[in-house]
């Protein structure tokens, strides 16, 4: 699904190094997780892979499904079915949530020239998925994420991924600034995403939200670079004894 | 002091070219003083302070400078609104066109009706609000409107109108040189929604005058467009009461030169005035030039004033914004509130803001804010990335920057029409 080959990435305007050298398959149906300390490259990655400015590859390459994802807009991205679920959901006043989403999934349908989604159809769908992730229809009303809990925001997040129905979804520390409840739902969301078609790269600091979306696959990254692939048992050896002994045995 | 001989000769030729429409006693007087406040004052010239950002040439010259009409000229925006309209053809009342002038809680008469009487109970406003609004600063295009308005409308509102009042402007000649007066009168509990839309005029002039009594409301809603060569002055004089509410918004897309004045005195305690504006222009397809003046004066106790002017700019598009709040001594509990800010797509376009506050009471909650900025990239990639192309997300920011300004209307339907008229001129942009 997502094949990432030894990608270096720098800063644009300061030419700092951000990404230096990582490799990464995530396979159709898999959910992988990126765990490392602060500043090791984890965000970068998932802001490069979904094609945020301010970022310039330097060597390396991305692919989705085989297509190049380099080249790519972000608006094109998404139509190649790439998500990502931003840690800071941005408020956009003045635009309904629904107003937006519909926006979106049609012009996903016609970048990839497929109809687009009738009103009617459009309400029914919406309404279902956001029943189960306990949106309201207040919340569908109001201005995207204006006015939004930490939580609400993480919920709109993931009722955008239901209703685009991506194949390969990156979560950015989807668990921060969420309560324990708020990370229930949000898992159960993402839980209930979960098919053979699709795949996750999960990246957070912490564990914890690995015990609800649990992963197949958990990447140590630091300094720019994968150092260590394992199964779920490297997240909980992160959990009882830091990142430090990790990054002193790669040392 | 004797005026500058370059100011005298302008204001010279274009009353030269004027002829004082005919009329009744009392219009007859207020029309010969307003013309002696013109020759006191002198027409706007570029050197003068209040004229800095925007060149008046083309407001103050004998002759207007011609713009061209649409063949289908009706604007539809308010169309789905339920509403009483009043139909204006290049500034002249079209009884044919408009609805029947019958509305409960409301008397509506022409100005040319009303002008003809000796006596009437508009001689208590009109030019009445706009002379008070000369001072501290001058507004000599609107005393010239007062001297030689033919037409316009006179409201009285005695209740709670049962819908709104909606002025449509409409021009039929490239040449047309309008010249609208409104007096609008809301008594002690009374409110009115008045709506204005269409492109009037080649050149307009208008002037709204406003008084709202105790209790009473005001709702102003109007959107300028469309005409891109079109040159438009407006000023709205308003005077409230105590515990009164106005709220005005207005919509500019286009046009070569716009300069909108609000004017508003807040008479009475715990009376509340919002002023908003949301200006969006493209150099590419017509000069752009769009001017917001304001001034509101608080004196009176608790009351509460907000100013919310977006303007969206690119391709050489100029927004001017000038606004004062002024708190006399003993206006105290004041709240003020003023931003004005621009979105700037490109690097041609400019943005000229002058915002002023100036504060005798010395126990008042008074901000202002004023930004110029391109588009938030963060918001745009947001979008983008749930796969909205790019122009349709850039529209979408745009929206957003305005949102502010939108929400100063109250009524939904009406806010619902105003935003889909921004939307669609957003999309006959993008083509």
């Amino acid at each position: 699904m997502l094949e990432i080959k030894n990608l270096h990435v720098e800063l644009e305007e300061e030419g700092k190094k951000i990404l230096k050298g990582v490799d990464l398959t995530v396979e159709a149906g898999k959910v992988h997780a990126i765990m490392g300390p602060n500043g090791s490259g984890k965000s970068t990655l998932s802001y490069v892979l979904s094609g945020r400015d301010g970022y310039a590859v330097t060597e390396g390459e991305a692919t989705l499904g085989g297509e190049d994802l380099l080249e790519m807009e972000p608006e094109e991205r998404a139509a190649a079915g790439l998500f990502l679920a931003f840690q800071y959901p941005v408020e956009i006043p003045g635009v309904g949530n629904m107003t937006f989403l519909r926006t979106a999934v049609n012009a996903q349908r016609k970048l990839r020239g497929e109809e687009e989604l009738s009103s009617g159809d459009f309400l029914k769908l919406i309404r279902a998925k956001a029943k189960t992730l306990k949106i309201d229809a207040d919340m569908l009303k109001r201005p995207v994420n204006v006015g939004f809990s930490g939580g609400e925001k993480k919920r709109n997040e993931i009722l955008q991924m239901a209703m685009l129905e991506p194949k390969m979804c990156i979560l950015d520390e989807t668990d921060s600034g969420l309560d324990v409840d708020a990370m229930k739902l949000v898992s159960e969301g993402v839980n209930a995403l979960r098919n053979e078609g699709r795949s996750f790269l999960v990246i957070t600091h912490y564990q914890r939200l690995l015990d609800h979306i649990k992963p197949d696959v958990v990447h140590i990254m630091a300094d720019g670079r994968i150092i260590k692939t394992g199964g779920p048992e490297l997240a909980l050896e992160v959990e009882t004894q830091g990142y430090a002994h990790l990054l002193n045995e790669e040392a | 002091m004797a005026l500058p001989q370059q100011k005298l000769d302008a204001t010279g030729a274009r009353l030269a070219a004027m002829s004082a429409p005919e009329g009744g006693v009392w219009i007859s007087e207020a029309r010969a003083a307003a013309r002696a406040r013109v020759e006191a004052m002198g027409l706007p010239h570029r050197r003068d302070e209040y004229w800095k950002y925007t060149r008046p040439e083309t407001l103050v010259d004998p002759q207007a400078i011609e713009a061209s009409t649409f063949e289908t000229y009706e604007p539809t925006v308010f169309g789905e609104i339920d509403r009483l309209k009043i139909v204006f053809v290049d500034g002249v009342y079209d009884a044919e066109a408009s609805d029947d002038l019958s509305l409960a809680g409301v008397e509506i008469e022409p100005l040319a009706e009303a002008g003809a009487k000796d006596i009437h109970w508009a001689r208590d406003l009109y030019g009445v609000l706009e002379t008070r609004g000369q001072s501290p600063v001058e507004r000599p295009l609107a005393a010239l409107n007062t001297a030689y308005a033919s037409d316009g409308v006179v409201i009285r509102v005695t209740g709670k109108a049962e819908k709104p009042v909606s002025l449509v402007y409409l021009q039929e000649t490239t040449s047309s040189d309008a010249i609208f007066h409104h007096v609008v009168k809301i008594e002690a509990g009374a409110d009115l929604t008045l709506l204005e839309n269409g492109p009037a005029a080649a050149r307009l002039n208008k002037v709204m005058e406003v008084e709202i009594a105790d209790g009473g409301a005001f709702h102003h809603v109007r959107t300028q467009g469309r005409a891109h060569e079109r040159r438009a002055a407006t000023h709205i004089f308003a005077r409230l009461g105590k515990e009164s509410v106005f709220k005005s918004f207005t919509l500019t897309v286009n046009g070569a030169l716009t300069r909108n004045e609000a004017v508003i005195e807040l008479t009475g305690d715990d009376a509340v005035a919002h002023v908003a504006g949301a200006a969006l222009g493209d150099g590419a397809t017509g000069d752009f030039h769009h001017d917001d003046t304001v001034f509101i004066t608080h004196d009176a106790e608790n009351c509460e004033s907000r100013q919310v002017y977006k303007k969206v700019l690119r391709n050489g598009a100029v927004g001017v914004f000038q606004g004062k709040i002024l708190v006399k001594d003993g206006a105290q509990k004041t709240d003020g509130y003023q931003i004005s800010q621009s979105l700037l797509l490109d690097d041609d376009s400019q943005f000229l803001a002058k915002p002023e506050l100036e504060i005798y009471a010395d126990d008042v909650v008074c901000s202002h804010g004023s930004t110029s900025g391109a588009i938030d990239e963060e918001g745009l990639f947001y979008l983008r990335s749930r796969g909205v192309p790019k122009d349709i997300a850039t529209d979408l920011m745009v929206i957003a920057f305005v949102a502010e300004a939108l929400e100063e209307i109250e009524d939904e339907a009406i806010a619902a029409d105003v935003l889909s008229r921004l939307e669609s001129w957003l999309q006959r942009r993008r083509g």
